[in-house]
């Protein structure tokens, strides 16, 4: 049995390797070090837990860890690639869940965790600590599950939108805050239940008017919001080493949250009133120009030649790439083009994919070196020394409308400059818009040349070409 | 028994102890605060440092630190005695286990994949 102040300076020791984990991050050689310092972490802080004096349930204890371990193991070996943004969401409603449960548990069962006085009742500075880790976790837990849905196509991608629903949401926090206060002034169980089952309601309206090309910004934010309630819940129990760790999560997706918006040129706020993407108005209007302005196609072995015969090529991978399952075949295009000589890099706009670095994790599975692998700021002023640039199943990332045209809905978003190369190869099924719903004029300029075709098979055609 | 500086050094002790009854001790609150907002700051500096490329590793990871609510589920479990309370921390513990085995090895998966050229 440790005393308090050696339990207290293991924690020390497991927040510090839990920061460590995240330094890692900062380059992939260090990173998998850093993640070994993040489990030991977690292992000290578990270790130090169980040992403290009022854990004495050991057996129905390790037999929830077990469960929980061959479950969480099974599904990180299983999980494909593609699907690492429905998983992360899943993951924060599993988080907040916990969050709520060991609130609800607490609420209880005040004594066991030593925040209530010899009578039984709670501290004030508990329940307003209790109030804020129970209703962030419950909007934490319902707006991931919905979150999940969409991302896994449970539920459909479109915003769903009515009418009066700020105000309904508006009116539902305020009830959800004023059900807290009266908590935390009597320790009412009615006002309690009453505030989580709003906050829970609350959570799913949300999210339900947010599109799906939204959603890597609400699970940067939902991973944010997973580590405040975790932090809500330390400072229920005065743990340190649940606010250290709460804290660093809530912050890392704060900032990943405030990427995303900026790569999308939209404020937080403007994502979370939702809606974006339900605006037809636009796609319909231009819907009459589509397929009456000449565009130049061509067939693979067309492109194949002007790959060839380039020095420098930058591919523009997007969403649909994965979904075609061309990186493979992509990526032996890319062996044959390095051993002609060509150099072959990527361009990686920070919300290709569906959530922050999802396109270099695609990449990276296809065996990508991640040092061909570049970011928009780092290969936006080579586009004018490179003589094909190939876009594959990205769209909106390249338009230049949002360099040019002030009127288009996604003017100032910050794009990756292919009509600087040389040449453009786009590899597309059809004409057919993106998320935003608009036309791009890439496809009509004089130097594109358009492959109508799914990505894997063009790809495989160019590389059968070449060969 | 003790040298005189050491014995002035208690007594000065103890006379800064009385005076910290009441209105210079912090509420435990207050320094739960503060660990809250230093570890915001560390967060912010380190997170910003991370490699765009590594953003969906971090996200899963993060997802694994979260469930340190673990520490607050076993507590939760930890009374004998069966009642809600410590059902539901029970599943709660089993919940946050999903993530954090799933979580970190996941991100070991992923980070495994990213290799540098030759």
């Amino acid at each position: 049995m440790l005393s308090a102040n050696m339990t207290e300076l293991a924690y020390l020791v497991a927040s510090i390797l839990v920061i460590l984990a995240l330094k890692g991050l900062s380059s992939p050689e260090t990173s998998r070090r850093g993640n070994m310092f993040g489990m030991l972490g977690m292992g000290i802080a578990v270790l130090v837990t169980l040992q403290l004096d009022g854990v004495q349930n050991y057996t129905w204890i390790l037999i929830a860890i077990g469960i929980g371990a061959i479950i969480g193991g099974v599904a990180a070996k299983k999980v494909p690639m593609t699907s690492m943004p429905e998983t992360v969401a899943f993951m924060h409603a599993l988080v907040g869940l916990a969050a709520v449960l060991i609130a609800v548990s607490a609420f209880l069962n005040p004594v066991a965790y030593g925040i209530a006085d010899v009578l039984g009742a709670m501290h004030t500075a508990s329940r307003i600590e209790l109030f804020l880790g129970t209703f962030i976790g419950a909007i934490t837990f319902t707006a991931s599950l919905v979150a999940f849905g969409k991302l896994k196509g449970f539920v459909s991608g479109n915003p769903v939108t009515f009418s009066g629903q700020h105000l309904l949401n508006l009116a539902l926090g305020i009830v959800m805050i004023g059900a807290g206060i009266v908590f935390c002034v009597n320790e009412s169980p009615e006002a309690f239940l009453l505030m989580l089952g709003v906050a829970l309601v609350l959570g799913v309206l949300l999210i339900i008017p947010i599109g799906g090309a939204d959603m890597p910004v609400i699970v940067s934010m939902l991973n944010s919001y997973s580590g405040w309630a975790a932090a809500g819940i330390g400072f229920t129990l005065g743990n340190n080493m649940l606010i250290v760790a709460g804290a660093l999560v809530g912050s890392s997706g704060a900032i990943l949250s405030y990427i995303m918006c900026k790569a999308m040129n939209r404020s937080l706020f403007n994502v979370l009133l939702g809606g974006f993407g339900s605006d037809t108005s636009s796609s319909t209007s231009g819907g009459a120009a589509i397929g009456e302005r000449p565009v130049k196609s061509g067939a693979a072995e067309d492109a194949a030649f002007l790959l060839t015969n380039a020095r420098s090529v930058v591919i523009i991978p997007g969403y649909g790439l994965a979904v075609a399952r061309a990186q493979h075949a992509l990526k032996e295009l890319v062996e044959v083009l390095q051993s002609k000589g060509v150099k072959v890099r990527f361009a990686i706009h920070p919300v290709a994919g569906r959530m922050p670095g999802h396109m270099n994790v695609l990449l990276a599975e296809a065996d990508v070196p991640y040092d061909i692998v570049e970011e928009m700021d780092e290969i936006n002023p080579e586009f004018s020394d490179t003589d094909v640039a190939l876009v594959i199943g990205a769209n909106d990332v390249v338009n230049p409308a949002a360099k040019t045209d002030s009127a288009s809905p996604i003017y100032g978003m910050p794009i990756l400059e292919v009509t600087k190369a040389e040449h453009i190869l786009v590899i597309k099924r059809s004409l057919s818009v993106g998320y935003a719903g608009l036309d791009n004029d890439l496809f009509y300029m004089d130097k594109t040349m358009m492959i109508f075709d799914d990505a894997k098979k063009a790809c495989e055609a160019m590389l059968h070409a070449i060969e | 028994m003790c040298g005189s500086g050491n014995c002035d050094l208690a007594a000065h002790a103890a006379m800064m102890n009385d005076a910290a009854v009441g209105s210079t001790t912090a509420d435990p609150i207050v320094m739960s605060f503060t660990v809250f907002i230093l570890a915001i700051f560390v967060g912010y500096h380190v997170v910003w440092n991370v490699t765009p490329a590594l953003h969906t590793p971090l996200m899963s990871v993060t997802n694994s630190l979260s469930s340190i609510v673990i520490v607050g589920a076993i507590i939760a479990s930890g009374p004998v005695e069966m009642n809600l309370a410590t059902v539901l921390g029970l599943i709660a513990v089993g919940l946050a286990s999903v993530n954090i085995f799933g979580g970190f090895m996941v991100t070991q998966r992923m980070l495994a994949m990213f290799k540098k050229r030759g």
